[in-house]
């Protein structure tokens, strides 16, 4: 059984000005994640996988098509009905500054979503030793302000605060790309762990088709609002069928000269095939 | 970026220019700050105390007010107990210590009165405002465009109302009694505390950490007052003293004109006697004037060092000239090869902690660029690489200071040299391309004008002559269109074609030295790896030399001859490309490329399908 199945999902903005035409920037896309299972979702800025993500988190209305979660439709949920999926799907954001409110502790926002789902001040305390201890923070963390930590530390943080409702599903929205090299592939181990110990399934968006390939059970590329390949994260990142997965491919750089010299010449050769921008 | 030394989460909008050529501010820069500037953090009470505006003014206020609460128990008289025989009875007599008014009222009594038709009057106006601007102002922010526009509309509409003539106007409504026109007036405050309001919360509530409370299940009452209105105490808190000055005065200016009962007791009412028996009693006026001053004063005085407080001390004023900033060093002249274009040597750039020490981000940095040659400067944020780039350039922050070491150019010393000595070598012999080229375009002048005035200074020649050899370079850069490119506005092109334009402009003069701060960070990976084409390409026909400043190995790989591993000031290792990737000497470079995912490497482990803890099912 999958636990997320979207279909068909079409996501439109209002246009800018009086009766301008909606700005459309998901055009019915079809995607599911089945339990303890991680999607990758890549494509370049304005392919709308943020999108994808926001809708799933009932951040924005999408404007046709459907998302069921655990065989419910939860697509148009409003207030109330939303807030009952809260303990099932969490988030955690690319910007680790700007996801932690500075003003609260760390503590008060772990213990925030706890407190909501009626658990007493006692228990969430407890709760936020464990979750802190599971990301690898120190208990006294509780105490202190979000400007205290660096990137990847707040980052931590987050994904503590994502894990606190034990939800079934996390939209990662390109967690690790502020992240310095060595911090990234650590926050991505924890990820991992964390999976491995709880089942938790990921829709983990991104624009890195090397975090992606680390990560991702399956991958999804996205391209101007439409899906163009899915499939097992090895097949898609290693014999792409649609050219622009081949052009996203190419285009990442590779940390050795030689290796690197070869694609670029690959990709020069094939510049003139496939999508062109 | 970390904002250690802010209180509030928007005074990070009015830091200092953080992405411009003059004031760039990177990571690094951020942790000189942290290191500092975390561990010295001060609750705003201590800052208000440090601040002897802020002293004296709170304790003038709470005398005042604290005579006006004691009142029943001082005041020798009551306010309209008028004895006939000390009408106009000058200051001095005995129990009339300032005298008596044209009615026989004793005036110090009359003023302790007017201290509490104060301060009623403030409590009312203010409050009134204070409610009815922040519920409206945190509604009208936080919902959607309809109810926006409602809201804007009703205050639209009550600001139009010219506030005094009003009060005057509603004189039969309210009867007169101030309570009743305070209340009005109130309403009247409550646009401006509205649109402080409403404008905080569209700056807050598209924050990713009401969306991440939002997720969480948090209801809107909730982030309202949890989340966005923490935001905005601040600016209120300042709000509300200035308005407190301004009930209070125009209380006082209604009762001056008459306005309402004469039974109570005010300044407005007392100054107005006074002025009427100004040439038989010229001091009655004197008294509550200098009362009214005195509170209105502090009232203003204080919310200006409440700004203070809550929104950082003014900013700095911007160096003109100057050049930047050097300590003492030991004059002491390094040899560099003559091959070498940029020689740096033993470089140190250190920033002042709040505590007045330097800590210093970059220790000793030594570099040699050969003429036509493509160094790499890698690192993690925070080890000084962009630092480094940045004083080659001269354009670190104001408040940085450099030193020690030397920067050789051709020969030529450059730490030391004014803005002016710099100006011939900047954007003509050196050139930069910035990490955000957005942010590095004016917007509000077409992208060809920005072009021609920096080809123009940099090669003075006629326009006609540099609008023909902008479009070669825009087409040259690989733009299709460069004519229309050319009148674009900056936010008509994309970020790829905004770099694009920026590395046009960079090499219209052939400068030697190009200096390229995280150039493809901020694009996506097929551009990206068109702008690193097209950076090659120029480098070769140009044969500059380039100092690109990335964390991206596959950048340094693709692009680079040599690479510099910084870290924490310091270069670790220096090499040949091939050198570095393949045999890494130091431990700390291995480091960072183990970190490196693997390109082989994928997730083999099969979904966990048991959950072994959590979840509900």
């Amino acid at each position: 059984m999958t636990l997320l199945e979207i279909d068909g999902l079409r996501v439109a903005f209002p246009g800018r000005g009086f009766r301008a035409a909606p700005n459309e920037v998901l055009h019915g896309v079809s995607l599911s994640v089945a339990p303890g299972e991680t999607l990758g979702l890549v494509g370049e800025s304005g392919s709308g996988k943020t999108t994808i993500g926001r809708a799933v988190l009932g951040l924005v209305k999408p404007s046709g098509g459907t998302i069921r979660f655990e065989g419910r439709e939860i697509g148009g949920l409003q207030g109330r009905a939303r807030r009952g999926l809260s303990d099932d799907i969490q988030v955690v954001f690319q910007d680790p500054y700007s996801s932690l409110n500075p003003s609260l502790t760390i503590g008060d926002t772990l213990s925030e979503p706890l407190i909501i789902q009626g658990a007493t001040r006692r228990d969430a305390r407890a709760r936020v030793r464990t979750l802190l201890d599971q990301v690898g923070l120190p208990s006294d963390a509780v105490e202190r302000l979000p400007r205290e930590f660096s990137g990847g530390q707040r980052q931590r943080v987050a994904i503590a605060r994502a894990l606190g409702p034990r939800p079934k599903l996390i939209v990662c929205d390109e967690p690790v790309s502020a992240l310095d090299l060595t911090t990234q592939a650590l926050v991505m181990d924890l990820l991992v762990d964390i999976q491995r110990q709880t089942g938790v399934a990921y829709l983990f968006v991104s624009h890195d088709l090397t975090v992606i390939r680390h990560i991702s059970h399956r991958v999804a590329v996205l391209y101007r609002g439409d899906l163009v390949e899915t499939g097992a994260a090895f097949d898609v990142t290693s014999k792409p069928e649609h050219p622009y997965t081949r052009t996203l491919l190419l285009a990442a750089p590779v940390a050795d000269p030689a290796e690197q010299r070869r694609r670029r010449d690959e990709r020069r050769a094939t510049a003139t095939a496939g999508v062109d921008r | 970026m970390a904002q250690p030394e802010s209180e509030r989460p928007l005074t990070r909008r009015i830091e200092p220019v953080t992405k411009s050529v003059t004031a760039p501010s990177t990571s690094s820069i951020a942790v000189a700050r942290a290191n500092g500037g975390a561990t010295t953090r001060t609750p705003l009470w201590k800052k208000l105390l440090r601040d002897p505006q802020a002293v004296v003014t709170t304790g003038i206020l709470v005398v005042i007010f604290a005579l006006g609460l004691l009142t029943p128990l001082i005041a020798p008289h009551g306010p309209n107990e008028s004895v006939l025989s000390m009408v106009n009875a000058p200051p001095g007599t005995p129990g009339y210590p300032l005298g008596a008014d044209e009615s026989g009222r004793d005036i110090f009594s009359r003023l302790l009165h007017s201290i509490n038709t104060a301060a009623i009057s403030a409590i009312l106006g203010t409050g009134v405002a204070l409610i009815v601007g922040i519920t409206a102002g945190l509604i009208g922010g936080y919902f959607g465009r309809a109810t926006r526009a409602t809201t804007e509309w009703i205050f639209s509409l009550i600001m139009t109302f010219p506030g005094l003539l009003l009060l005057i106007i509603l004189m039969p409504v309210t009867g007169g009694d101030y309570r009743a026109t305070m209340l009005i007036f109130g309403v009247l405050l409550a646009p401006g505390i509205y649109r402080i309001v409403r404008n905080l919360v569209l700056g807050v509530k598209n924050e990713l950490y009401v969306d991440a409370a939002r997720v969480s299940g948090v209801g809107t009452p909730r982030i309202l007052g949890r989340h966005v209105l923490t935001v905005v105490r601040g600016p209120i808190i300042i709000a509300a003293a200035f308005m407190v000055g301004s009930t209070i005065a125009v209380q006082s200016g209604l009762a001056f004109l008459g306005v309402g009962s004469l039974e109570i007791p005010s300044f407005g009412a007392m100054i107005s006697s006074g002025f009427r028996n100004l040439y038989i009693a010229p001091t009655q006026f004197l008294w509550p004037s200098l009362l009214l001053g005195l509170i209105t004063a502090s009232l203003v005085l204080l919310g200006n060092s409440l700004r203070d407080a809550f929104e950082g001390s003014k900013p700095k004023p911007s160096k003109v000239g100057a050049g930047q900033r050097v300590a003492e060093i030991d004059a002491e002249t390094l040899a560099v090869p003559p091959a070498v274009l940029l020689g740096v040597r033993g470089l140190a750039i250190a920033y002042p902690t709040p505590s007045g020490d330097l800590i210093e981000v970059v220790k000793g940095v030594d570099l040699d660029i050969a003429r036509g040659e493509v160094l790499g400067l890698v690192g993690e944020s925070g080890s000084g690489k962009s630092q480094t780039a940045f004083a080659t350039l001269g354009v670190l922050p104001n408040e940085a200071v450099i030193t020690g070491g030397s920067i050789l150019f051709e020969g030529r010393e450059l730490i030391g040299l004014s803005d002016a000595q710099m100006r011939p070598l900047r954007g003509k012999a050196i050139a930069y391309i910035p990490q955000e080229p957005m942010s590095n375009l004016d917007p509000s002048y077409r992208v060809g004008s920005q072009l021609v005035e920096g080809v123009r200074s940099a090669l003075g020649i006629s326009k006609k002559e540099a609008k023909s050899r902008v479009l070669a370079l825009l087409e040259r850069c690989g733009i299709a269109d460069p004519a229309r490119t050319f009148d674009s506005y900056p936010h008509q092109i994309s970020g790829g074609m905004a770099q694009r334009v920026l590395i046009a402009g960079a090499v219209a003069s052939r400068p030697k030295l190009l200096i390229a701060d995280e150039p493809t960070t901020a694009l996506d990976v097929t551009v990206q790896a068109e702008i690193l084409d097209l950076l090659r390409d120029l480098q070769s026909e140009l044969d500059m030399a380039v100092l690109i400043v990335t964390h991206n190995f596959g950048v340094v790989a693709d692009l680079c001859d040599r690479i510099a591993v910084m870290r924490q000031g310091r270069i670790v290792e220096t090499g040949l490309a091939a050198q570095i990737f393949g045999d890494p000497q130091h431990e700390y470079t291995r480091t960072l490329l183990g970190a490196i995912l693997d390109e082989s490497s994928y997730r083999t482990d099969p979904p966990v399908t048991a959950p072994t803890q959590g979840g509900q099912a």
